[in-house]
């Protein structure tokens, strides 16, 4: 394999927290440690950015099943022209990757068509009904590095807790969606004034507390490895905050969307910006992005979730969740770092190095003998998003025309350049 | 002469700019004027022996209607009438829903038909105003979910002008099932934008959350609310918009929450009593005070809802006209 020398480049390292102007060394698909290789490829990164592949938990790509929507090449080059070198894939296709055979089917069409590393979950009820347990065992052996229903909550606590109990036993991660369903139910809009005046049904951000605290209680009863998919409120933080202080083993994320939005960018009934959990109040925001920066929150991730134009031109109740992110994800969380919220390691602590050190993988750091999924990025250069520009077969982009600053300049998987900006 | 053209088609419009009406929340205070002064002349006409004017004459007007309605929709169909449209009915729940086919192509299809009033009711919120961006006529809102009903506090405001002599500087109680409701919603926007001071009482259950920020008051107590109140507006209790466990019994809500006169002896001596209907007598108001011509005024709202969609069809008529006679003609 041939070698790489990247030069005078940004370095972001969020491992040890810098950012430092000097050269990467590439060798064999690895981070190589020593200089003065003769015959690599000098890439002159002119100053730019460079930084660890983004890691992305909760990619939805809709194969099998629903094909016209997203398939592992279109995610894929999504990915790639986005900065993300990992997608985590959610199970939540139809059918669920609930068996080995299923999650093997993942696997081969994901090395077949995607230019990225793919990495695959697994349901943890079959058929994410919430009933029976997945065979936990058989799909860790097949490669799953999670478990997750998704969006589907498991409302019998009996159930949950023996699949977080069997869980443990094989030390497997569980992602869960916290949430009280009930209560839940129906809603299209968080409760307030906004959702009130235009008059969505909606659900008041306690119900995300109160998924969070019976989630922690079961954790706590049976030492299982815990991670929230997305903490948007600043009541839940708080939980949050004593669970990790009380030594359980719990890690949460949000999603680019609540972190850059909130419940009025919906406006007159704007359905791409209909997400699960609903947009929330500018305070909550606020308070998630600050968590963000804090570390509280450990991991940021797009919750790709590919709909066709028929799903979401529909009356705003009607109309599917759910938002596409994998080529926005960059530049939309370049408004934290532009607005002052927080630094580029960090920001890349959370994209990057986290996500990748709680799933147990090697990627998210610069150090010598990590694979070199690496991000070359402008994080200044400015742009108007044009959504039908975007790789994603399914265009369904909050950030349609807006405003954006932070360029993918290229991308490299193992050391193979998967993606360069014309 | 171009601005003196300009001038008069500004003064044939009578400063009312809207292409569409599907909401009171974005109509300025002088076009509610407008549509109200326009509606007295109809309300006019509409005794008179001879109820018809051709301000709409060779248009057509198509009502549909995705939620059952007797009294809107007749209402509509009256106006169109009177006012010499070619006026169709459609009962959109028995036909092409059920063969699933999509909002949006149920609009292009009746689009195609070339359309001049659309006139539509639909049980989500916001779905008119989807529908509204897909066709070229103007749409008028007859009830979107539970986001507005426009025509009805237009209707509202006329009643209440006719009985009071104004529209502003009035205490207006607004009582009942409020989160259910797309009356109130278009009520609390129009009296608001008019300079009423507004009060909504009604069980917290039925209460959306921090309606207090809406620039009202919010009581949970009747005799509280209705106190030196000029007007008194009941809502039905929407049961069929209910998931259980709003309130306990209807018998309790009529306790504690139905209009009576011991209730209604808290408000002003000579306030008015309204219900858009149609009325659970003995739920949210007595069937005696319902019928108190001294009191009640809720025949006058079903007399001012013809007149007021009348001219708010005709006003919508004449800016679509303009509208089509300002673009260039296609070849």
């Amino acid at each position: 394999m041939t070698s790489i020398l990247f030069q005078n480049a940004r370095l972001i390292d969020p491992e040890k927290n810098s950012e430092t102007l000097g050269s990467l060394a590439v060798k064999d698909g690895r981070i190589a440690g020593a200089m003065g290789m003769d015959d690599a490829i000098v890439v002159d990164c002119g100053g730019k950015c460079l930084a660890p592949g983004i890691v992305d938990i909760g990619v939805k790509v809709s194969e099998p099943g629903e094909r016209h929507k997203e398939s592992f090449r279109s995610a894929g080059q999504a990915a790639a022209a986005g900065g993300v070198t990992t997608i985590v894939t959610r199970p939540d296709t139809l059918p669920a990757i609930d068996t080995p055979e299923a999650l093997e089917f993942v696997r081969r069409r994901a090395n077949e068509a995607a230019p990225v590393n793919v990495v695959p979950m697994a349901a943890l009820t079959r058929g994410r009904e919430g009933r029976e347990m997945a065979e936990i065992g058989f799909l860790l052996d097949a490669g799953a590095v999670a478990f997750t229903d998704c969006d589907n909550v498991i409302d019998n606590t009996k159930v949950f807790s023996r699949c977080l109990t069997y869980a443990a036993s094989l030390g497997a991660l569980v992602i869960a969606h916290p949430q009280d369903p009930v209560l839940s139910h129906g809603a299209a809009a968080t409760s307030g004034k906004f959702a009130a005046l235009k008059g969505l049904p909606s659900v008041s951000p306690m119900a995300e507390r109160m998924g969070l605290d019976r989630d922690i209680a079961i954790v706590e009863m049976t030492g299982a490895r815990y991670h929230a998919d997305q903490i948007t409120t600043a009541r839940a933080l708080r939980r949050l905050e004593r669970a990790k202080g009380a030594d359980l083993d719990i890690t949460a994320g949000v999603s680019i969307h609540h972190l850059t939005l909130n419940e009025l960018d919906v406006g007159d009934y704007r359905t791409f910006f209909k997400v699960k959990p609903p947009l929330r109040s500018e305070d909550d925001r606020l308070a998630v992005v600050e968590a963000v920066a804090t570390g509280l929150i450990d991991t940021v991730s797009s919750m790709h979730t590919p709909q066709d134009e028929e799903s979401k031109r529909l009356p705003f109740e009607e109309a599917a969740s759910g938002a596409i992110g994998l080529e926005t994800m960059l530049p939309a969380l370049m408004r934290l770092v532009h607005a002052d919220h927080m630094d580029l390691p960090t920001l890349w602590r959370s994209i990057s190095f986290n996500p990748a050190k709680r799933l147990g993988l090697s990627s998210g750091r610069l150090q010598p003998g990590a694979p070199a999924d690496l991000v070359l990025f402008d994080p200044d250069a400015p742009f108007v998003l044009d959504r039908f520009k975007l790789k994603s077969k399914s265009k369904n982009t909050p950030f349609d025309e807006a405003r954006m600053q932070g360029v993918v300049l290229g991308t490299w998987v193992a050391g193979s350049e998967v993606y360069r900006r014309d | 002469m171009l601005f003196r053209d300009a001038a008069l088609a500004y003064t044939a419009r009578m400063s009312f700019r809207a292409r569409h009406l599907l909401g009171i929340e974005h109509l300025a205070p002088d076009e509610i004027t407008t549509v109200l002064d326009l509606a007295e002349t109809y309300a006019d006409l509409n005794r008179s022996d001879a109820k018809h004017s051709d301000a709409l004459s060779g248009l057509t007007q198509i009502n549909m209607f995705f939620e059952a309605s007797t009294r809107t929709q007749a209402s509509f169909e009256l106006a169109g009438k009177r006012l010499g449209a070619d006026v169709m009915n459609m009962q959109m729940s028995a036909s092409s829903l059920k063969k699933g086919e999509t909002l949006i192509d149920t609009a292009l299809t009746l689009n195609a038909m070339h359309p001049d009033l659309l006139v539509v009711r639909h049980p989500s919120s916001g779905a008119v105003s989807l529908l509204a961006q897909k066709v070229n006529c103007a749409v008028l809102n007859a009830g979107d979910g539970r986001h507005e009903h426009p025509t009805q506090a237009l209707l509202d405001a006329l009643t209440i002008r006719r009985a009071k002599g104004r529209l502003h500087r009035l205490t207006i109680a607004i009582c009942g099932d409020i989160a259910h409701s797309r009356v109130a919603r278009s009520n609390i926007h129009l009296l608001g934008k008019m300079e009423n001071r507004v009060r909504l009482v009604g069980p917290p259950t039925l209460m959306p959350a921090r309606a207090s920020e809406w620039g009202v008051e919010v009581s949970s107590n009747m005799n509280e609310g209705l106190k030196d109140a000029d007007v008194v507006m009941m809502l039905r209790l929407q049961k069929e918009r209910m998931d259980g466990a709003f309130i306990p019994s209807e018998r309790e809500y009529f306790h504690r929450y139905g209009l009576d006169g011991e209730k209604l002896n808290f408000a002003k001596p000579d306030a008015i009593v309204m219900h858009p209907g149609p009325m659970n007598r003995g739920v949210e108001i007595d069937g005696t005070i319902a019928d108190d011509i001294n009191r009640s005024v809720i025949q006058d709202q079903v007399e001012m809802g013809v007149a007021v969609r009348m001219a708010a069809m005709d006003l919508l008529a004449r800016n679509l006209r303009a509208e089509r006679n300002a673009a260039p003609v296609a070849v």
